[in-house]
């Protein structure tokens, strides 16, 4: 407990090295909405996490070498200091990076407790604070040249470029989490290495030792700062400084992680020993400062124009500003903690080394190997099945979204129909009411003609038998010829032939289908049972329908009758209603 | 999440989409000629066949803008490609607005400005089509955008030149036609240059993008 009291001041500068540097890896992607915030800080911390474990001892041990802060209350106090160093200066906005912040409190260490300082392990980190940035700007420089050389032979759509950029972006982020943790880690941890427990746990696939549970230990602590606050950070960088083309985006963090990977590898750093090169120093080296030199790289690919000399000079303070500052505090705050709390901040003290002062790492443990096979195994398979459940209830999720939002469409789209429907039900009904008002103003009409049609033969006949009475009783034969003569004239006017054809017209142009259904059903009606048919349905009287026939009210009943018989109906059936039902 | 299926849809719909511009100027100019040599029957169906094309168009554009947005793509260059095909889809509406005001105003062009006018026709419908290709390139090549957007700026200074002379010709050389006809006369030439003035926007618009593309 007391140990986890002790490294806490490390995770916290774990946390804060999760939540500012996993921008470096995946803000331009984040910040572009390439790549989801989720999705990036889960590979994020997954391979921060591997790179911490499996790769991060080299830059912890170089660390470990400048000075060997061999107490916990001295590795604890050198890791808060470098901490609080980078809230600091980030707060200040002067540039600054955990990796000069830690090396500057180590230095206080070694000045506080007097020890001597590894020149030639300082002189080693110092010039990867030159050559990480300078080399960042050659890589990046180099393959954004040959990106752009690749990208202009290949022509690939845009769209489909788009989804290369999207896996490149996860790719080139995974390794750059890696190189991350396995570069960073030392920074998080490199202090505490005197004080990892002296035991190796078992996993089947793999074994861990003490260092390496440290290790996994600051790795956790880098993914919690990842998921707890780098979002608003990525935001940030990714659309301010690592504002950039997806391409150069690429690039930058390509560079970044070829980069951090190179100072953290001991395996390349053995080959180059196998062949007869110098090693490569295995050290921590801030992601900030290569970032910058890749961004300056692009644009030295561009064109000089693009450089921003400024950010080398910022770069330059930071190399000279943050350590003495990290180490001006981490000088003082050691003193603090010697003389008020009085714990002891290095072996030399009491002669004891940190595995022997503290209690918790007795001689138990120094040999304990943990069998571990099982319990991991159980803890994969759950974090698989878990995993598996959650995908599939994704699925599920995802498809009964996709069949509600179909569902409601389709209601939508039906509720839309019935409305149109009924507008066009209301607009057939307020059609079918005018053309019966139509109808009716015309049958009206048609009853008007034919009564005035009846009242005018009734006139004239009256006429016709005063001029016959004159006639008879006129004793002048020229007068009686010409009253012959005017009685004949009215007469042939009284058949009202145009009248009439004017009215029959008009008549079979309102009820055309009505002579259409009467003529396919019953094709031995006469043309003028038609035309009776016809004029019953417009509901005109015997008298009416004599007028318009030129017969007498006597013959239309005769007619009527024969009229019902064609039609096949019974005397106690209604004509009319039978007419007006075709 | 890597599904190169909804980006090759987009790739088709937008290719068959720039097709459908290049189709339907080429339709215009056909009717434009159909209505200057009194082919009526012709004139109508070049008129029914660009407005399909414009509907058709208009759909393909719909489609791709719901893709890029639904499907998250590209979202630095979406706003861009959404831009461009509004500008090319432009062209097209312009050119079926034209046609249908041939067929509805049915203006009178005197025969010895025929041959003017074809010429107004071909110089804007030529700077649509020294478009397209550059808005091809855009998707592909960014770097060559350039070299093919010149032959639109020239083709429309020269239709400027053109429609500038029709109009002097017909407001300074033609003492019979009535006033009416010349302004009518006057708004058809303006008509036409407007496609090629529409071209250049869209020109310009594909040389800035591309510039960005390439920073």
């Amino acid at each position: 407990m007391l140990f986890l009291i002790y490294i806490s001041s490390g995770l916290f500068l774990g946390w804060s090295l999760g939540a500012n540097d996993a921008a470096n890896v995946f803000g331009s992607a984040v910040g572009s909405k390439m790549v989801r915030f989720r999705q990036a800080a889960l590979i994020a911390s997954v391979f921060v996490i591997l790179g911490a474990v499996f790769q991060g001892k080299g830059g912890a041990e170089t660390l470990n070498a400048l000075g060997a802060v061999d107490a916990l209350a001295g590795g604890f106090t050198v890791s808060l200091t470098a901490g609080l160093t980078v809230m600091l200066m980030t707060r200040k906005a002067l540039p600054v990076s955990t990796s000069q912040a830690i090396v500057g409190s180590i230095m206080g260490w070694v000045l506080f407790t007097g020890n001597k300082p590894d020149i030639s392990v300082l002189i080693k980190i110092i010039s990867t604070w030159v050559s990480g940035p300078i080399l960042g700007m050659f890589f990046s420089g180099l393959l954004y040249f040959l990106l752009r050389k690749f990208l202009k032979r290949a022509k690939i759509h845009v769209v489909k470029l788009d989804t290369y950029i999207r896996i490149s972006l996860i790719l080139t982020g995974a390794f750059g989490a890696y190189s991350l943790g396995a570069n960073n880690i030392g920074n998080v941890m490199g202090v505490f290495m005197q004080s990892a427990p002296r035991i190796s746990i078992d996993f089947g696939l793999f074994m861990l030792d003490g260092a390496q549970l440290l290790l996994l230990l600051g790795g956790i602590a880098i993914a919690a700062g990842i998921f707890t606050y780098s979002q608003k950070v990525m935001q940030t960088v990714g659309n301010g400084l690592l504002s950039l083309s997806p391409e150069a985006a690429i690039v930058v963090v390509l560079s970044q992680a070829l980069v951090l990977f190179i100072f953290s590898s001991s395996e390349l750093s053995n080959l180059l020993i196998r062949i007869g090169l110098p090693p490569i120093p295995l050290v921590p080296v801030s992601s900030t400062q290569v970032v910058v030199g890749a961004v300056l790289g692009i644009g030295l690919a561009k064109g000089s124009n693009e450089i921003n000399f400024r950010a080398f000079g910022q770069i330059a303070i930071g190399w000279i500003a943050t350590p003495l500052v990290a180490g001006i505090l981490s000088f003082f705050a050691l003193f603090f903690v010697q003389n008020v709390f009085n714990q002891q901040i290095t072996s030399k003290q009491t002669g004891k080394s940190i595995i022997e002062s503290d209690s918790i790492h007795g001689n138990t443990l120094e040999s304990l190997q943990l069998d571990f096979v099982i319990p991991f195994v159980i803890l994969t398979v759950l974090v698989i099945l878990t995993a598996l459940i959650f995908f599939i209830m994704r699925q599920q999720r995802l498809r009964l979204k996709a069949e509600n939002e179909l569902l409601a469409q389709q209601n939508q789209y039906f509720h839309a129909q019935r409305t149109i429907s009924e507008l066009e039900m209301k607009a057939i009904q307020s059609r079918n009411e005018l053309l019966n008002s139509n109808l009716d103003k015309k049958r009206k009409e048609f009853i008007d003609m034919a009564f005035n049609l009846t009242e005018q033969r009734l006139f004239l006949e009256e006429i016709i038998t005063r001029l016959e009475e004159l006639a008879r009783s006129a004793v002048d034969s020229s007068n009686n010829n010409d009253l012959r003569s005017v009685i004949a004239l009215i007469r042939q006017k009284m058949s009202f032939s145009k009248e009439k054809e004017n009215f029959y017209g008009e008549v079979e142009m309102i009820h055309k289908d009505f002579k259409t259904k009467l003529e396919t059903s019953f094709p031995s009606l006469t043309e003028q049972e038609k035309k009776l048919a016809t004029l019953i349905r417009l509901n005109l009287s015997n008298k009416e329908i004599a007028t318009l026939l030129s017969i007498s009210p006597k013959s239309v009943e005769v007619s009527r009758h024969r009229l019902k018989r064609k039609l096949g109906l019974q005397s106690e059936d209604n004509l009319m209603q039978y007419i007006n039902s075709i | 999440m890597f599904s190169f299926r909804h980006a090759n849809s987009s790739i088709q719909l937008i290719d068959g989409f720039i097709d459908h511009i290049d189709k339907g100027i080429i339709i215009f100019k056909e009717g434009v000629f159909n209505y200057l040599d009194g082919n009526n029957s012709s004139f109508l169906d070049n008129l029914r066949t660009l407005s399909s094309l414009e509907t058709e168009a208009d759909i393909i554009r719909r489609k791709v803008e719901n893709i890029l947005y639904t499907q998250s793509l590209m979202p630095q260059l979406r706003g861009d490609i959404m831009r461009l095909l509004e500008e090319l889809d432009n062209l097209i509406d312009l050119a079926k607005k034209n046609l249908y005001q041939f067929d509805v105003e049915i203006p009178f062009i005197p025969g010895e400005l025929h041959q003017d006018m074809k010429k107004l026709t071909e110089l804007a419908v030529a700077a649509c089509e020294s478009v397209l290709p550059a808005a091809r390139s855009y998707f592909r090549e960014p770097d060559k955008v350039k070299e093919k957007l010149h032959r639109a700026y020239l083709f429309e200074k020269e239709a400027d030149k053109l429609a500038d002379s029709i109009k002097r010709r017909v407001f300074r050389d033609m003492p019979n036609l009535k006033l009416s006809e010349k302004f009518h006369l006057r708004y058809f030439t303006l008509h036409i240059e407007t496609i090629s003035d529409a071209a250049e926007k869209a020109a310009d618009l594909i040389g800035i993008i591309a510039i960005k593309r390439n920073i």
